[in-house]
């Protein structure tokens, strides 16, 4: 396809013949580009879901005890000897950047697939209505929990940077309570909970990772530990988000924020 | 095939019934005419014995409503003319009998993503040729036109005929396109018959396209990359084509090319 001049769709392809001609290379050609967006989209998905199994078994360690949890923390921080010694709380600034890396690139690559114009939303709501079909109805629940985690998710990340060193039985309370922010870590629970659980379903389907056989059963049977996992971990979920904010209840009082549970015990924080 | 319209008697056995009256809503609408607005239009048919949506169609255009538009040729889920939307799911009205909705009340609606011609008549035709056109939905061999006609055709591996088979008995009666969300938002989008087809010619040794040139027709987000793996298509197709599997062996497919 050739243009006139003053034909050209946009202005600035006017003045810049490469952004034209890496266009009508695409007109020869087809990128490689989306073939490896898709991959890397279902990957970094892949790489949080698996991550927020691990991050909420490791929260959920201030179910068994305070110290559990001070262990956790203090070995994650890089401590030799975590039942005495605090470790470096710069790694965990340095964790964050990593998981925030992941996050984002999840977030822009799949949020090309939300609707992009209120048409397209109402088409896909009234779809998702009519059909009354699981899967869909499920990418839709994907839909709207990746967009409260775009802004929540990248709210906790970001206070985890700036509170590196203030995580511990007591301290992390204190966020739920004190700080008032338990709406956002309840919000935050379910939607990654819904929105890993179905993105790996989805993404075994996707890719027919376990087809087997006979794909079809696999496929019920799929979705089936589908729910078990999502009603695990929401219930554990549950139970952490509840022991934090009763530990955040009992600390919620002058004097007693701000002091970390190990320096309570006197340890180093 | 879906624009072809008879006329033909066919309500069931000699007057017998089951007893139940259904209640049948359809969506009724001609873009034909000015004044026409879409409505639901509820219709109540004695229903018979094994009676499917097809006869209590019928039924209503000869006793009830003789300017009601729906399509069929075969009656037996085999020429793809008469897809609609029953209760919400996509499905072939011939196929469907009516004694399967315990509440005796069918909401009947016009499959979407397709132009309509009027009330459940839809133009899949002219979609399915696109389809067809920009798959290629034919055998691609540069050599064929100097082949010795008279020469024994290759014989074909059976599993390999037995897949190209089973590809092969997709009806196009559109029921995976109006199923699919990612189709109903994104015009553009190849669609879940696209991909069977192209996973027919894939499958075919007489193809000679390699997975580059399959790649020009698969390789962005209206092809496969777009396709969210929402599995309506493999959920609602009539003849049990296999999307879920092909669906992803072709996305592996390309992004391996
Ligand atoms: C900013 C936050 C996020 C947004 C906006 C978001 C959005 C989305 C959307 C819209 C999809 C569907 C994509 C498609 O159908 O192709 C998706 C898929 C997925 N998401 Fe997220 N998400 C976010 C965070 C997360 C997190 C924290 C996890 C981990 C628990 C996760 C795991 C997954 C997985 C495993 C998939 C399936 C990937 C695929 O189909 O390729 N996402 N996400
Ligand atoms: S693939 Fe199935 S649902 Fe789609 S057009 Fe063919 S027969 Fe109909
Ligand atoms: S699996 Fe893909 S093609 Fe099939 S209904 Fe879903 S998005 Fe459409
Ligand atoms: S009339 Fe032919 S498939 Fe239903």
């Amino acid at each position: 396809m050739r243009y006139a001049d003053d034909m050209a769709p946009w202005p600035a392809v006017r003045r810049n013949g490469d952004g034209m001609k890496s266009l009508l290379e695409d007109q020869v050609r087809k990128s490689r580009m989306p073939a490896r967006l898709d991959f890397i989209q279902s990957a970094s998905g892949l790489a949080l879901a698996l991550f927020m199994w691990v991050h909420l078994l490791m929260v959920s360690s201030i179910l068994i005890s305070k110290d559990a949890m001070l262990f956790v923390t203090r070995m994650l921080e890089g401590s030799l000897n975590p039942s005495e010694e605090a470790g470096w709380p710069i790694l965990v600034r340095f964790a964050v950047l990593g998981v925030l890396f992941l996050f984002v690139l999840h977030a822009v690559l799949a949020m090309r697939k939300l609707p992009a114009n209120w048409k397209q939303w109402r088409t896909m709501r009234s779809h998702v209505k009519m059909m009354k079909h699981g899967d869909t109805t499920q990418w839709w629940v994907q839909a709207i929990t990746g967009i409260a985690m775009f802004f929540f998710g990248s709210a906790h990340l970001l206070i985890m940077y700036a509170n590196n060193d203030k995580i511990g039985p007591y301290l992390s309370s204190e966020r739920f309570v004190h700080y008032g922010l338990w709406p956002m870590y309840l919000i935050l629970l379910f939607a990654v909970e819904l929105h890993g659980a179905v993105g790996l379903y989805r993404l075994s389907i996707k890719w027919g990772w376990f087809d087997g056989k006979d794909p079809r059963k696999t496929r019920k049977r799929l979705k089936k530990v589908k729910w078990g996992i999502t009603v695990f971990f929401i219930g554990l979920g549950l139970a952490t988000f509840a022991a934090y904010v009763k530990i955040g209840i009992e600390r919620n009082e002058p004097g007693k924020i701000g002091v970390p549970y190990a320096v309570e015990k006197g340890q180093d924080h | 095939m879906s624009e072809a319209k008879m006329n033909v008697s066919t309500t069931a056995g000699s007057g017998q019934t089951t007893g139940r009256t259904l209640k049948i809503n359809i969506l009724r609408f001609n873009p034909q005419e000015p004044d026409s607005k879409p409505e639901m239009v509820t219709y109540k048919v004695p229903e018979a014995p094994n009676m499917t949506i097809f006869i209590a169609l019928n039924y209503i255009r000869e006793n009830l409503e003789p300017s009601l538009q729906f399509d069929f040729v075969c009656r037996a889920g085999i020429c793809g003319s008469c897809g609609m939307v029953i209760n919400g799911r996509p499905d072939l009205a011939c196929r469907t009998l009516t004694s399967k909705f315990f509440l005796g009340e069918i909401t009947l609606m016009p499959l979407p993503a397709f132009e309509l011609i009027g009330d459940l008549s839809v133009n899949t035709g002219k979609f399915m040729r696109a389809v067809s056109e920009r798959v290629g939905s034919w055998i691609h061999d540069e050599e064929e036109k100097q082949k010795d006609l008279d020469a024994l055709e290759e014989r074909m591996d059976p599993d390999t005929a037995d897949e190209i088979y089973e590809l092969d008995r997709c009806i196009e009666c559109g029921c995976c396109i109006s199923a699919c969300g990612t189709m109903r938002m994104r015009e553009q989008f190849l669609g879940a018959r696209g991909f069977m087809s192209v996973a027919r010619f894939h499958a075919d040794p007489r193809d000679k396209r390699s997975d580059e040139d399959w790649y020009e027709v698969l390789g962005d987000d209206d092809g496969v990359f777009g396709c969210m793996s929402l599995m309506g298509c493999e959920d609602t197709c009539p003849k049990d084509l296999p999307h879920q599997t092909k669906i992803a062996y072709l996305r592996r497919r390309m992004v391996d090319t």
